[in-house]
C-alpha cells in the first residue's frame, strides 16, 4: 500500500507540482512551436506521453543491467537518445501500419518528437538520481501526462489571445511567453500540496 | 557591424546579431529559460553549449563527404552526444558546482536544436574552418543571449551580482544593486523574489522578444517611410 501511495504522488508531484513545462522548462520548443491548434496539440501531447513512457520502460533495464554491470554509465545520453530515436521511428511505423488515421494527425509531430528535451530529461533524470523502476514509471508518466495537460490547456488559451488586439511588438511568441508566466504564478499556487 | 565587409567576418557575426540562435531563431530555449538564474550559471551553460557546437561543427564538416545522406541524423546525433558525454564528464571532473548547478541541462545539449540545426545546416555543406567560424559566432551569440537574460534576471529576482559561488576559482564577491547586506545584516531589499523563479524567466524572455520585436518593426517602418519619400520625389521630378 505504501508503494502504491508513493507511486501515486509521485504521478501528482510531476503532474502538477513541479510540471515539466512551467517548472522544470523542458520541452519548451513544442510548447511554443506545435500549441497554435488544438487538435495539433492533443496529438502531440499523447505522442509524447506514449513516447516517454515507453522510453523510460525500455531505459531503465538498460541502464541497470547492461550499461552499469558493464563498467560504462558514462555512456547513458548516446544509449539514451539512441533509445529514443529508434523508438519514435518504431512506433512511427507502429501506427502507420495499425492505426492510419491517428498517424496522419500525429504523422508530423511524430520525428519532432526526437529533439522533445522532455523525453531524454525524464530518462535521464531518472538515471542521474538512481530512480527505482516503479518510480522511473511514476515520474514518467506523471512527467508526460503534465506536458500533454499543459500544452491543451495552453493551446486553448493561444486561440483566445491569437485574435485578440495585442500590442504589435508582442504579437506572437512575447505574448505566449506572457500567458506561460501566469501559467506559472498558477501552477506555483500548488507547491505546497504535497 | 553586420555589413558584408568580408566573407569570413560576417559569416562569424551573423551568428551574433543577425541570425542570433536564442532571439531571432528562437531555439534552444529550455535551457535559456532554466539556467539563467545566475549569470554565472549563464555563462557556464553558453562555454559548455559553444564547446560542443564547435567541436560538433568540426567533426561533421570533416566527415561531411563520408556520411551517406540517409543516415546523416542519426550519424550527426552520436556526434554531438559524443562530446556533450566528454564535456560533461570534465564538468564533473573540474567544475563540480557547475555541474551540480547545471544537472541534467548539460545531457540535454544533446537535444538542443541549434547544434544538430547547424551541423544540418552548415557544417555538412562548408569547410572546416567556414564551420568553425559559424559555431564560434552561434556560441557567441547563444552565450550573449543567456546573459542579458541572466543578468535581468539577477538584478531584480537577487538583488545582486554575486561571483565565485559556481566558479569557484575565482574569489567571492557581491556586487549590491537592490539588495544591500552588511555583516549579514540587510540594510536595504528592493529585490523581486518572482524573477528568479520559473515566472520570472518566462516575462524577461517574452519582454526581450517584445523589445526585439518593436526595434526591427521601427527599422521596417523608417525603410517603408524612406521608400515613400523617395518615391513621391520620383514622381515630383516626372
Amino acid at each position: 500500500m505504501d508503494v502504491f501511495i508513493a507511486f501515486v504522488l509521485a504521478i501528482v508531484s510531476g503532474m502538477l507540482i513541479d510540471n515539466v513545462v512551467l517548472s522544470r522548462f523542458y520541452g519548451i520548443c513544442p510548447f511554443l512551436g506545435v500549441s497554435k491548434k488544438l487538435n495539433s496539440a492533443v496529438g502531440m501531447g499523447l505522442a509524447v506521453v506514449f513516447v516517454i513512457v515507453l522510453s523510460a520502460v525500455i531505459c531503465w533495464p538498460i541502464y541497470t543491467y547492461i550499461l552499469v554491470p558493464a563498467g560504462v554509465p558514462f555512456l547513458d545520453t548516446i544509449t539514451y537518445i539512441l533509445v529514443i530515436a529508434c523508438l519514435v521511428q518504431l512506433v512511427g511505423l507502429f501506427i502507420k501500419k495499425y492505426s492510419p488515421s491517428l498517424y496522419k494527425s500525429l504523422g508530423v509531430y511524430l520525428p519532432l518528437i526526437t529533439t522533445n528535451c522532455a523525453v531524454l530529461g525524464v530518462v535521464q533524470s531518472n538515471s542521474d538520481q538512481q530512480l527505482d523502476f516503479l518510480m522511473s514509471l511514476a515520474n514518467a508518466i506523471g512527467t508526460s501526462v503534465g506536458f500533454m495537460l499543459i500544452i491543451i490547456v495552453f493551446s486553448a488559451i493561444r486561440l483566445r489571445f491569437e485574435s485578440n488586439n495585442s500590442p504589435k511588438a508582442f504579437k506572437g511568441l512575447p505574448v505566449a511567453l506572457m500567458t506561460a508566466a501566469l501559467m506559472a504564478i498558477a501552477f506555483m499556487g500548488l507547491k505546497g500540496m504535497i | 557591424m553586420t555589413r558584408k565587409k568580408d566573407g569570413k567576418l560576417a559569416n562569424f557575426l551573423k551568428g551574433i546579431v543577425v541570425e542570433n540562435p536564442l532571439f531571432v531563431s528562437v531555439l534552444g530555449t529550455c535551457p535559456a529559460l532554466a539556467t539563467t538564474t545566475s549569470i554565472e550559471g549563464a555563462i557556464g551553460m553558453g562555454i559548455l553549449f559553444s564547446i560542443v557546437l564547435i567541436c560538433s561543427n568540426i567533426l561533421i564538416s570533416l566527415l561531411r563527404k563520408l556520411i551517406s545522406e540517409e543516415i546523416t541524423t542519426p550519424a550527426y546525433i552520436v556526434v554531438i552526444a559524443t562530446f556533450v558525454t566528454i564535456v560533461k564528464m570534465m564538468t564533473n571532473a573540474f567544475l563540480p558546482e557547475l555541474y551540480n548547478t547545471l544537472g541534467v541541462f548539460i545531457s540535454l545539449i544533446v537535444v538542443n536544436c541549434i547544434v544538430l540545426g547547424r551541423a544540418e545546416a552548415y557544417a555538412s555543406k562548408h569547410g572546416v574552418l567556414d564551420s568553425l567560424l559559424d559555431a564560434c559566432g552561434m556560441g557567441i551569440g547563444y552565450t550573449l543571449a543567456l546573459l542579458s537574460i541572466a543578468f535581468v534576471r539577477e538584478i531584480l529576482g537577487a538583488g545582486m551580482i554575486s561571483f565565485g559561488n559556481i566558479f569557484t576559482f575565482i574569489p567571492r564577491f557581491d556586487i549590491p544593486i537592490l539588495k544591500y547586506v552588511e555583516n549579514d545584516v540587510v540594510i536595504y531589499d528592493y529585490s523581486i523574489n518572482m524573477f528568479i523563479q520559473p515566472t520570472g524567466a518566462f516575462i524577461v524572455f517574452g519582454t526581450i522578444l517584445a523589445i526585439i520585436a518593436a526595434i526591427s518593426n521601427y527599422k521596417n517602418n523608417k525603410a517603408k517611410v524612406k521608400e515613400k519619400l523617395a518615391k513621391a520625389k520620383l514622381k515630383e521630378a516626372q
